[in-house]
Parts: structure tokens; sequence; C-alpha cells
């Protein structure tokens, strides 16, 4: 304070002290200083005359004008079948909403309002919550799927509910319920976090993909916000529209899956824990993905009750879970065609060969017994894949290495990331050495024995298996797919064949293929039932029983083992892969039937007549669906 | 090490403590009073929350203010160092914000180093009243008789006017012409010589006017009637009269202007701040700032006239009146004075380039006061 009086001081008694510069600046500075303060002046008296002279003529229009932009929810794009049937669309919805900024007593509105129609606590702490939260002319959701009576009671008592208004809405829809639940996924109200990451999720209406196509496909599927200008008056009632904004509405994504085909698997495969997947084998097209039990998707917009997904969550045949992409499952006897191409490819094995099967085979002190109690005898390869002759494949494993054999795998794509457009999808696994190691464990050449015929550590899952089975029918390198057109442009694998040729010799795949005919169309085959009953065409699989327990030597000898049984839990799973027709090959499948026993005798009926269905719709050969659907279902549920 | 050594040749008595207790704390206290002006506005703007405005600005002032402590304890033989090398490096970053400076609202303006938003353009403001002070410091008055020794300052002055204007960005190029000539008027600029240069700028005017770009054209237009364009140009300036004169005498209320809260106010929380602030205070609330505002400048021009060198002089003028500039072209803006150009109100709009050059220029203000008593090395023939 004191210095400052000082400098006043000095100022005031020497204006040009020490230099004529410094007497030259004070006076100019003066000036500008004037200059200065008489603009504030006139800027002070200009804000005089807006707010205070003219400010009731501004205030009035502020009342009586004023324009407001409000955003609004694109409608979300629609899921559609590669017929483009639709499996997800929008229905509509009339919901209530309270704008805050127009009732200054929310509480009372909002008992008001649960008076007509109810809130539960649950609800009325989120709508707190989010008026707290959101800005104050963002309108927030009161009450969703308002039926006619509610609607009515509303709008006979709107004086008394200020700021509430009725608004037409729209909700995911799902025509086909849990048929296509796992592949189609569902929404529901974005969260807070989505809402931190993307304001415009806030506006009522949007939606996040949380499962299947929906989530993985969400950013095309939402869309642009649009956007309105509006005129409202003092209270924000609208008084005119001035423009208008669609917004972009999200892109309809069309996918490879037949839904009619989809369908009839299903009726195939009734109440059975199962998974089956269909593939066009040249282009990897999924036309079928089915996974059974299922849950209905359009719950989840409306909010799933507790006492649901308890039920969900606790059932032991797992509904929630997709089985097709997240189900791993050891592959049992349809890993051989694999374990013999490392083989063949390793020179440890030529298609002449032939290994003696005595029903057992020993190895370092243990004894590793075949299916068959008396043996097969002398065997080639072909024999071998038709017999699925366990000994066989003991003895092709352990010349081989595991190493081996997993690259194998991994070129049919066993054990590997398929990159298909669903979330949640489990790699499966592959074992070897290296694996063993890094968790601290030692290799055993009995590992390598039981993984010859897809036991032990080796897990795959039905999408991987059918894929396998595509590439050994193709000899490509097929990835599966479910995205066909994203808005009516076709993907590049939509057409032709453009995948690249697997590592693989063509006479090498040519001896697994002419063994998996062998299985299904030659005598003494271990899956005769395959057989397909049209002229003209065959089919080529294999089975495979996979052993979720192990079974001691003395229950097997005993002669008294009968897997069925045992408690389902225990039970073996049914596996089988096929492709059709032989001669060319054109759809290739995987069913994996949960504790379904045996690959023979359940999974492969079950794939004849899956097969018979494709090939009868031949859905990649059409361009509309067929007229009836191939087999009736009364509930798919 | 060498850097450190020139320092200390530079500044002999380089005593902290005692440089601190030099600062002028009074000046401090007032910049600190607008920067809670803006702190309230800014909360007010997000809709009554410290997100996403008020709470990052907060910290930016702080590192602003310590920036300026730490610049006010600079003497001015290291400023008049420091000016050449900043002044061209402010020429480099307006050349690189042509080249590939990011388009905002039809101009290139900002450039993005490291994730910082840079304007350029406020820096080259602060420096080349820097610069200007170290050349009027080393040129006597009486030789200013001569106009060869005004041609390099002016051209010093006319670069950086030229590149901002190409950006284009007509309001801050017009700051910036008119900071550099005040501080010539400072300087002793003789009045003949200010005569004979303003008989061509009528011709000048009219040159610039064909080089605006539509944009600014449009912004003329409308602002000499800007009803005829109610949701286009004139939009901004008609809700922000609507938003002052709803706020009346008294103002609607902290959190509850209708105008502001309800987003009919476009750019709220930067170039129309205090459209806000005098809605919801009213006429008061809005005099109250301008007052404020007044004092830093009266304070900012005091502390140039104390200074017993030429440089702190200039240098204090040239802040000051760079400060003041900004305000009054906001002000105006906002009560539809003059057409609408990107300018922020120092200290209050949100925005961290200009807080932390404001707050820059205020610790050169404040180096002037701290070292009003130095002599050193200027061109005067003492009598």
């Amino acid at each position: 304070m004191i210095g400052r009086r000082k400098t006043l001081q000095r100022l005031m008694s020497r204006p040009d002290a020490d230099t004529p510069s410094r007497g030259v600046f004070t006076r100019r500075a003066l000036v500008v200083l004037g200059a200065q303060m008489a603009a504030f002046g006139l800027l002070g008296h200009r804000l005089y005359g807006l707010q205070v002279l003219e400010g009731d003529h501004f205030a009035r229009m502020a009342e009586n004008n004023r324009v407001s932009r409000r955003l609004i929810a694109p409608p979300r794009g629609r899921v559609v079948d590669r017929f483009g049937i639709a499996v997800a669309a929008n229905k509509v919805n009339w919901r209530a909403l309270l704008l805050p900024e127009e009732t200054s007593d929310i509480p009372g509105t909002l008992d008001r309002f649960s008076a007509l129609v109810p809130i539960e606590a649950r609800d009325r702490a989120r709508i707190e919550r989010e008026i707290r939260h959101k800005r104050r002319f963002i309108p927030v959701m009161l009450h969703d799927f308002l039926s006619w009576d509610d609607m009515a009671r509303i709008e006979l008592n709107a004086p008394s509910l200020p700021g509430v208004l009725i608004d037409v809405g729209t909700t995911r829809n799902y025509p086909f319920g849990p048929l296509l639940a796992h592949v189609v996924g569902y929404v529901a109200p974005p969260g807070e976090k989505d809402v931190a990451q993307d304001q415009t999720l806030a506006l009522p209406g949007m939606r996040v993909g949380r499962a299947g196509i929906e989530q993985t496909q969400d950013g095309l599927l939402r869309g642009q916000v649009g956007a309105v200008e509006v005129e409202v008056n003092a209270v924000g009632r609208l008084m005119s529209e001035l423009s208008r904004d669609e917004g972009q509405p999200g892109d309809e994504i069309t996918l490879t899956i037949d839904s009619g085909l989809q369908q009839a698997v299903l009726g195939r495969i009734g109440d059975q824990s199962a998974s089956a997947v269909v593939m066009d084998c040249r282009n990897g097209e999924v036309l079928a993905m089915v996974s059974n039990p299922s849950f209905d998707p359009s719950l989840f917009d409306s909010g799933v009750s507790q006492a649901q997904w308890q039920e969900w969550a606790t059932d032991p045949r797992t509904p929630l879970i997709n089985k097709a992409v997240a189900g791993v499952y050891p592959p049992g006897s349809t890993f051989k065609p694999a374990v013999a191409m490392a083989a063949l490819q390793a020179g440890t094995l030529s298609p002449t060969d032939r290994i003696f099967c005595p029903g057992y085979l020993d190895v370092g002190g243990t004894r590793f017994h075949c299916w068959s109690r008396y043996g097969h005898g002398s065997l080639t390869l072909k024999e071998a894949l038709k017999f699925s002759c366990d000994v066989f494949f003991y003895e092709v494993a352990r010349r081989t290495g595991m190493d081996a054999i997993a690259a194998a795998s991994h070129n049919f794509g066993l054990g590997t990331n398929l990159d298909i457009e669903l979330p949640h999808t489990r790699p499966g696994l592959i074992p070897t050495p290296e694996w063993r190691r890094a968790h601290g464990q030692h290799w055993n050449g009995g590992d390598t024995i039981v993984s010859g015929i897809g036991q032990g550590f080796v897990q795959v899952t039905p999408l991987q298996l059918a894929t396998y089975a595509s590439r050994i029918a193709s000899g490509r390198a097929v990835q599966p797919h479910l995205v066909r057109a994203v808005s009516g442009r076709l993907g590049a694998s939509a057409e032709g064949s453009h995948w690249p040729a697997l590592d693989m010799p063509e006479p090498f795949l040519n001896q697994l293929r002419v063994g998996m005919y062998a299985v299904v169309n030659e005598e003494h085959g271990s899956a005769p039932k395959a057989r397909l009953d049209i002229p003209g065409v065959q089919m080529a699989g294999k089975t495979g029983s996979a052993q979720v327990r192990h079974v001691s030597r003395a229950l097997r000898e005993s002669g008294h083992f009968d897997s069925s049984l045992l408690p389902w839990e225990y039970r073996p799973h049914a596996l089988f892969i096929c492709f059709a027709p032989y001669d060319a090959p054109r759809y290739a499948a995987a069913i994996v039937v949960e504790h379904g026993n045996a690959g023979a005798a359940v999974a492969a009926p079950l794939a004849r007549d899956i097969m018979t269905d494709t090939l009868t719709r031949d859905p990649s050969n059409r361009k509309e669906p067929p007229g009836q659907v191939v087999a009736e279902v009364e509930d798919f549920g | 090490m060498n850097f450190q050594k020139r320092l200390l040749r530079a500044e002999p008595n380089f005593r902290i403590l005692a440089k601190l207790w030099q600062v002028n704390w009074l000046y401090v206290l007032l910049i600190c009073a607008l920067a809670m002006v803006g702190y309230c506005a800014l909360y007010s703007a997000a809709g009554g929350s410290s997100r996403p405005f008020a709470g990052p600005q907060t910290i930016r002032f702080a590192i602003g203010l310590v920036m300026m402590v730490c610049v006010a304890l600079m003497s001015p033989r290291v400023l008049t160092r420091l000016a050449w090398p900043l002044y061209g490096l402010s020429l480099v970053l307006l050349v690189a914000v042509l080249r590939m400076g990011h388009v905002g609202k039809g101009a290139e303006r900002w450039l993005v180093i490291g994730g910082v938003q840079l304007q350029p353009s406020e820096l080259a403001k602060i420096a080349l009243v820097l610069v200007l002070a170290t050349w009027f410091h080393r040129v006597s008055y009486r030789r200013m008789v001569n106009p060869l020794y005004l041609l390099p300052p002016a051209a010093m002055v006319l670069v950086p006017v030229g590149l901002v204007l190409k950006e284009p960005n007509l309001g801050t190029g017009v700051i910036i012409g008119v900071v550099g000539a005040t501080v010539f008027f400072g300087a002793g600029m003789r009045l003949w010589q200010i005569a004979l240069l303003l008989l061509p700028l009528p011709f000048l005017g009219k040159l610039a006017y064909s080089h605006l770009h539509d944009y600014q054209k449009a912004r003329i237009t409308t602002f000499l009637n800007p009803e005829s364009d109610p949701l286009g140009a004139g939009y901004n300036i008609i809700q922000s009269k609507i938003a002052l004169g709803s706020g009346g005498m008294w103002g609607q209320g902290y959190l509850h202007g209708t105008q502001g809260q309800l987003n009919f106010l476009p750019e709220k929380q930067t170039d129309f701040i205090f459209t806000m602030i005098a809605e919801e205070w009213g006429y008061v609330g809005g005099i109250a700032v301008i007052g404020l505002l007044m004092l830093m400048v009266v304070g900012g021009m005091l502390i140039a006239m104390r200074s017993r060198n030429q440089f702190g002089r200039l240098l204090g003028l040239g802040i000051a009146t760079n400060f003041f500039l900004y305000c009054a072209v906001n002000l105006s803006m906002v009560m539809g004075t003059i057409p609408v150009g990107g300018v922020p109100l120092p200290l209050i709009s949100y925005g961290g380039s200009a807080m932390l050059t404001v707050m820059f220029g205020f610790g050169l203000l404040m180096s002037a006061w701290v070292h009003r008593n130095d002599q050193f090395g200027e061109g005067e023939d003492r009598s």
C-alpha cells in the first residue's frame, strides 16, 4: 500500500523525471489510458442500454420466441437374414418422459405420476439420479412400454403433470426370439460408462448392443444422431419446427444365416443341449448356427428380472452361452483326420503304410486301449479312419509328435481365433509340450498318445470343427463369417472363393476325404446312419465321442460298462463333422450334442438330417427363400 | 552450466526472496479476483458443474500463476535477450499454423503440439511487445526523429499482422496492429510522423475489405442488419442481446439464466461468457466485471509509468493495452457493437492458450514492476 502511494506521489511531483523519453511517455500513456477508460465507459453505457433501457423488449423476445435445438435418436439399423427376412427390427414403444426444466416441483410430479402409473423403487432411484446428472433440457425416461390405459390416464391428468410428455420411441424386436438369440445378440439401455464415452447415448431410445452381432456391429447399427431446430415459448412448448436433420439411420446388416435353415436345424436338435454349425465350405458363410437351449433376447431391452437371470445363470445347460463359439469340447475321433494330415506332412505315415491293431498299445508301461476290445488287425489310413481305430492313431501320434500335430490343427483352424463377428468367443486349445511347460508341468509321452484321438487337453469349438470340415472339403483356408452385406453392399467374401489354398498337398487332403467318405458310405463304416437318402449325392463325415470323465480299465474290461447309464453330466459328448456333396463339396457342418453319448448313434443321424435339409434348401444357390419350411417346428423355445 | 553463469552475470543480485517481496501482490490479488469470476461463470456454463470447464480452467490458471511469478523474477536484461528468440519462434509458429494448422470455424488458427492446442497469434502479440520494447529501449527519443529508425520496428509489426490476417483472423490481426501502434506512440513517435502515416489509411482499408473472406464479410453485413438472417450469421448477436436483455438490472440469479442454461446462447463458455454473467447477475454484475477489468488496465498503466527504464515502460504499456483490447473487443462483440470474431474475454473465458499467454504477459508486466528502478543499456542521452 505504502509503495503504491509513494509511486503516485513521485508521478505527480515529477511528471518528467530522469529523461525526456519518460516525460513524453507519461503524457502519452495518460492519453492512452484516458481513451481506454472512455471506451470502458461507452461499453458500460451500452450495457445499461441493452439490459435496463431496452431490457424489457429483449426479455419479451426471450419469453416468446426462442430457438431450441433438440437431438433425435436415429433408428437403429435392422438385421436381416440372407434372404432379407428381419431377425432384429424396431417396434413402436410409447413412453413417458420428464423434461426437468419444465417442472419446478420434481418430487411432486413424480409422486403424482406414480399414483397413475406405478414406478418401482429401483426405477425411481434411477430417474432421480438421471435428473441430477443430465442437463435440464434433456428429457428423462419415466416409464417404458405404456399401455393404452396408462396413456389415457396420463393425458387426462396432464395439467397436474408439468414437464411430463408422451413420446413414441422404438424398442428392439426379435421376431425369431430364442432361435437366433446367440447370433444376433441383444441390446440394452446404455450404462453410465457408455454415456461417459459418447454423450449422444444419453438420448432416450438409444441402445447399446450387448451380445452377438448387435454388439460387434454396434457402430454400424447405431447411425448418426439427428437434430431438430424448433421454436419454443417460455415454458418450452413447441411452437414451430424450423429445420430438421433426421440424422443417419443405422446400417442394415445382412447376415449369412438362412433363418429357415436355422429353424430346420433347431427342429432336428429338438430339446437336446447341443450346438450345430452349417457353413458354405467354399466361401465360409455360416448358414446356420444353433446353440440350444436359448433365451429370449427381447427381455434385455426392458430389463431382465432377477429371478429370470438366476435361472439362466444356474442352468447346467448354459442357455446364455453361445456353445458354437464359446463352448469348448474335446474333439474325440473327429480330430483323427488332423492327426493323419500332420503325419502325412511329416512323412511319418504314407497312404500305403499298414499298422497292426491288437486292441491296445503299450507305451512306457502304460496300456492304451482301442475302443474295440478285440482289435482291428492290420489297417491302412483309409481303413483306420473308416473304423475310427484308436490304436492306429495312438501309433501315428507317437511317431509324429505333438508339435507337428498342433501345426496341422492350427492350419485347419482348430484351437485358433477365427475372427468371426461375435463377441466372447473362446479359442480352444491344441496342447503342446511348450504350453505344458509354460504352466510348470511336464509333457508326458502319454499326453501325445491320447491327443492322437482328440482326448486329453485338446479342446475345440463347434465353429472350429465346421471350419475344419470346410477346409478339408475345399482345400482352402476359408474363414467363417456371419455378415454378408452392410446396407446392401456385399462383403468381399460373399461370392466365389478367394480364400488362399491351404498349405497342404491335395493328394494328402484327398486321403482324408476318401477316409471320411468310407466312414459314411462303405460297408462296416463307423457311421452308416449318416448316409444320405438323396439319390446320387453322398456325404463324407467323421464321428467323435469325447469322454468327459476318465473310465478305468477295470470298469471297461468288466464288460458291463455302458455310458448311457451314467448320470447326464458324465456321459461323453457326441460329435460329428461332415461335408456334402462328396464329389463337389458345397456345405460343411459340425454337430456337438453335449453328453449325447456316442457320435455314431446320436450325432451321425442328426448330421444326416441337417445335411439333407441344407441340400434341399440349398441356400447358397438361391436368391429367394424356398417356399416351405422343411421341418415344421411348433415352438422353438 | 554455461547458461547459468551467463544468467548470473546478467543478474548479479540474484536474490529470489527479495524479488518475491517486490512483486505487486495487490495486482496479483486483482488477477485472482477476475479468475474467481471466471470460475463461477464456467461453473454455471456447465449447468452447475465444475466439469468440463471450470475445473480444468482452474488448473491452467494455477499453472499460469506460477509461470507469472517466475517471469516476474527475470530481470529486463534477461528479457531483452529472450525477446528476439521468442519473436522468431512466434513467427515460425505463425507460418506453421498456416501450413498445417487445424481449421476451426472457417479459419486456420490452431496448432496441436504434443496434444496441446496452441494459438500462435496469442504468443505473437506478447513477443511483439517484447521485441518492440527492446528496440525502442536502445534507440533514443531524439534519434527517433529520423524515420529510418522506425522502419525496422514497423516491419516487426507488419510481418505478424500479415501472417495473422492470412489465417484469416481479422480480430486478432487488428489487435496486434493496434498494440504495435500504441507502443510506437508511447515510445515517442513524432506527431507529424503519425499524421503522415494516417493519410493513406482509407485507401488501405478499401484494399483490405476486398481481401476479406466471405464469412468475414457476412459478419460485417449481418452486424449492420442482424435480423436479416435470424438463424444464420446474425443468430449469435441476437441471442446474445436477448440474453443480456432478459438479465435486466438485477439478473435472473446464479445458475438460473434461461438463455444460457437452455443452450440458446452459443459458445457461452468461450466468446459469450460475459453475456452469461450479465444474464445471471444483471447489469449490476456486468458493470462490476467491467469495473474489475478497468482496474486491471489502470494498474497496468500505472506500473508502466512508474518504471525508470524505457523497456519497462513500453513493456507495461504494450501488455496493458493488449489486455484492454481483448476486453474491449470481446465486450463490444457480445453487445453487438462490432462484428463477431473469436476473441475471448481474458482470464474469464474457457481456453488454455489464451489463459497462459495472458498470464505470461502479466509476468512481464510484473517484471517491469519488480525491476522498475533498474537502469541498463538505454540508448538515452541523459539530461
